[in-house]
């Protein structure tokens, strides 16, 4: 008989404070941010698709092409091509393309880059119609870049 | 509340199958099970398997051991960064690397935040699940500063790939310490806004306790490890039973309850939130200086031949990863042993002769996440 | 001719009274599932509707009007004529309560003697609509909804009713404007803290509202009662609910809290209407408010709490009523 009473009242006690803690947060400021009227910065870390990066000095891109990044990369979505030019010491870079649909964001290319030439991008706000608008191709995206 | 199984024995031509199918607001995951109802009183469970199976193990015997990295998060995308541990703990045995030490303490930490993100996310979805529609949206708001500090760190939010052979691949600066000792300070003071609002709540604690109860038997027959094996009484945790990495240093408890029902593992993981906060600390007054990677890592990981072994604390369990190697670079075999599927395994004997709001009441605390027994 | 004469100001008084009854109902349904979606936002420390007109003002419109347009499916072994009369029965009954509520003293569509009767009877047939709606889905999920929905319903029904009797029998009279009358000095929330206490969990449990909302359980049985329904016939549920919830609050308005009464202002008798509006939203913000708090009781607790809490706490309550307006 005492536990149906003292159950009635640390129950509704119970309750009462959990109202408190809602109320609560019914005056409090909200913490979403409504996208895309405000958007965050990214932090400079964020792993994007992979891009070329440019050499601070001569204004082109570091790629030697020897296929490292098309080696280690475990799905297989890196396709490099370079060729032997008159004048040019080593190869140069003639196809750089990514197959971002099927990356996996593991940064194993990025690592084993012996010149550091690949780069994470920062772009978050991707979607496209079609499977076609994914197969980035770096080279001429780092050639359009100023 | 559940009935007695041989007294409704003799109807069974009143019960019909219900679908709880793989899409279902209560199953996480693309989980089916076929219920055999009577009434409302669950009489037999079949749990489907399959649908989200994707050859994780299969995939692993084609490429380098070590390319096998980004798959471990897809597993278990929830303590992403536990896995990856393991792993490389793994190939780190086989191939008979020595890590430094300060990439013990980033393993430790970076592991420790997931596994409190793991339990938050797990907070809110089982109270969504049982109709409270708020402490999920609270849980997540303290979510989202871990998701930021490791995002800052790895550069992923959820599916990380941060853990390489021989180390870490990037370094933690001291933004990450403030930041990270700002949420150990957060993250405790809003522990009794969530004891008010959702622990001491009559309703709640009517629709957990003495549902679904275990025994330290049925575990041992099943398999049954983490926070639901800590809720019956046994203190067993591989952090302490098998330590590895750096584990022996630190000072933390081990939650345990004795009564097994959904109740008792439901304060078990609540109470792992703040044995995980007193780790962190501990581990980020001891940061050590130094590499983040070993010193010599060969290209080309071959592995001596053999069989090898590693097991850590997952979120959910013991999770172990077991590597056959034939002494090429390849693995020949590897079995990843995820705790969801034993866990799951244990829910036709737990929930015979159950309404159905306690099937999901008890479903939910097992805490299970598909992607990881379907692998 | 005569006859059409004489007639004139009841046919008049009709027509009016079932305009404002839709406005009351439409605009409630606005009203109220704005400000559910504003609070369960800022409950959960996000803004709500935002996008549609300034802080969202229209989105219960435009939500309406995709409501209006989207195709009625029916599946395919469901009972066609009883799936389509379901919604209809959520939805009419809920305009008749609508008339002999005392929005002021001056203000209510018909004086009746047994004012309360007919409320509680047309509320009742909520239940029916569920049950009908449940069945006639062809869905199992649909069927559990509705066996949980007509238990609940009925037992909470009976403390709704002693709690209320205890109030007529301080009052002698089940017109509800004779109760209001009755309540001049003195607020009956005062006199029977208790039956307003009791009232109010079995107006939760009676309009299907969390933590009693098993029959619509989403988590657990995906939409419950309503599964099959799209479009209009889901949104004249909707509205029934909203009504619904309108009707009850202001029977409690009306019971415990003095109907229109309160500070008086201009023109007193028409503008009390503003007194009884502000008491019957801050009702139904308190529901508001305790559904967006609560996980879901389970049913067997449920009924439960029903037969061993609120029963003999309605009878000794009523008991003691009688004892008193024997002695005093």
């Amino acid at each position: 008989m005492k536990s149906y009473f003292s159950e009635l009242f640390t129950g509704g006690w119970s309750l009462i404070l959990g109202l408190k803690v809602t109320i609560k947060a019914l005056f409090s400021p909200i913490v979403t941010y409504q996208y895309p009227r405000e958007k965050i910065d990214v932090t400079p870390n964020y792993r994007g698709h992979i891009d070329l990066v440019k050499d601070a000095e001569s204004g082109a891109h570091k790629c030697i092409s020897c296929g490292s990044c098309m080696r280690e990369c475990p799905s297989d979505c890196i396709v490099v091509e370079g060729e032997k030019r008159e004048g040019v010491k080593g190869k140069a870079l003639t196809i750089f393309t990514l197959n971002f649909t099927k990356c996996s964001l593991c940064g194993a290319c990025v690592e084993v880059c012996p010149t550091k030439a690949l780069d994470y991008s920062d772009e978050y706000e991707l979607a496209g119609f079609a499977r076609e608008d994914f197969h980035y191709d770096l080279l001429k995206r780092v050639e359009e870049r100023e | 509340m559940s009935i007695d199984v041989e007294v409704l024995e003799d109807s069974r031509h009143h019960r019909y199958v219900l679908n709880m199918g793989p899409q279902h607001p209560s199953t996480h995951g693309v989980l089916r099970v076929l219920l055999e109802l009577e009434g409302e009183y669950a009489m037999e469970l079949l749990p489907v398997l399959g649908y989200g199976h994707r050859c994780h193990e299969k995939i692993a015997e084609f490429k380098p051991a070590k390319s096998f990295m980004p798959n471990t998060a897809r597993m278990d995308y929830l303590g992403a960064l536990i896995y990856n541990q393991g792993f490389a703990q793994l190939l780190e045995k086989a191939a008979g690397i020595e890590v430094p030490e300060r990439v013990e303490y980033i393993r430790v930490i970076t592991s420790e935040l997931n596994r409190i993100q793991s339990h938050l996310l797990w907070y809110g979805a089982y109270l969504l699940d049982l109709g409270a529609f708020t402490p999920i949206m609270y849980a997540f708001d303290d979510r989202e500063h871990i998701l930021d500090i490791l995002e800052d760190v790895t550069g992923s939010r959820l599916t990380y790939c941060y853990a390489r052979v021989g180390g870490v691949s990037k370094d933690i600066d001291d933004k990450f310490v403030t930041r990270t000792r700002a949420f150990i300070d957060r993250l405790r003071s809003r522990f009794p806004m969530y004891e008010d609002l959702v622990n001491g709540n009559i309703i709640l604690q009517k629709r957990l306790i003495d549902v679904g109860e275990l025994t330290p038997q049925i575990c041992a027959r099943y398999g049954i490890t983490g926070p639901l094996l800590r809720g019956t009484g046994v203190a067993y945790d591989i952090r302490r039973a098998e330590p590895y990495s750096i584990y022996s240093k630190f000072d933390f408890e081990i939650p345990t309850e004795t009564k097994g029902d959904c109740m008792a593992s439901f304060l078990v993981r609540f109470r792992e939130l703040e044995q995980s906060l007193r780790i962190i600390e501990q581990a980020l007054d001891g940061l050590p200086e130094g590499p983040i990677m070993a010193a010599k890592v060969p290209k080309k990981l071959k592995l001596p031949a053999g069989d090898y072994n590693s097991s850590v604390e997952a979120p959910r369990g013991e999770l172990s990863y077991y590597l056959v190697s034939d002494g090429s670079d390849v693995p020949y075999r590897l079995k990843v042993r995820t705790p969801s599927y034993s866990n799951l395994s244990v829910v036709p004997e737990m929930c015979r002769g159950m309404l159905l709001s306690d099937v999901v009441s008890a479903m939910g605390a097992l805490d299970l996440v598909i992607p990881e027994i379907d692998r | 001719m005569e006859i059409f004469y004489s007639i004139l100001p009841d046919l008049i008084r009709m027509v009016v009274c079932a305009v404002c009854g839709a406005v009351i109902v439409f605009g409630n349904a606005l009203v109220m599932g704005y400000a559910e979606r504003k609070l369960a936002g800022h409950i959960m420390l996000r803004p709500g509707p935002m996008e549609v007109g300034f802080h969202g003002v229209y989105q219960l419109i435009v939500d309406g009007l995709k409501l209006m347009g989207k195709q009625l499916v029916i599946p395919k072994n469901a009972d066609k004529p009883l799936f389509m009369l379901a919604p209809l029965l959520a939805f009419a009954p809920v305009f008749v309560p609508l008339l002999v509520i005392p929005f002021s003293s001056k203000l209510q569509g018909f004086d009746l003697d047994i004012g309360l009767l007919v409320i509680l009877a047309l509320a009742s047939i909520n239940l029916l609509a569920v049950l009908i709606g449940g069945w006639s889905s062809n869905n199992k999920y649909s069927l559990f909804g509705a066996f949980r929905a007509v238990s609940q319903n009925v037992a909470y029904e009976i403390p709704m009713l002693l709690s209320l009797l205890s109030i007529i029998f301080m009052t002698n009279t089940f017109s509800l404007k004779g109760i209001v009358a009755a309540q001049s000095p003195v607020w009956f929330i005062v006199l029977q803290p208790l039956a307003f206490l009791i009232y109010l969990v079995s107006l939760v449990a009676e309009t299907n509202r969390a933590p009693f909302d098993l029959p619509e359980a989403e988590s657990e049985l995906t939409a419950g009662f309503h599964t099959e329904y799209s479009g209009m016939s889901f949104s004249l549920f909707v509205l029934g609910e909203y009504a619904n919830m309108f009707i009850v609050s202001s029977v409690a308005t009306v019971f415990f809290l003095g109907g229109s009464s309160g500070i008086p202002l201009p023109y007193f008798e028409y503008s009390g209407v503003i007194w009884f509006l502000l008491k019957v939203y801050s009702l139904m913000f308190f529901l508001v408010w305790i559904r967006w708090t609560y996980p879901r009781t389970r049913f067997d607790q449920l009924m439960n709490f029903c037969w061993k809490y609120l029963i003999p706490f309605s009878l000794v309550n009523l008991l003691i009523t009688v004892v008193m307006v024997k002695l005093l």
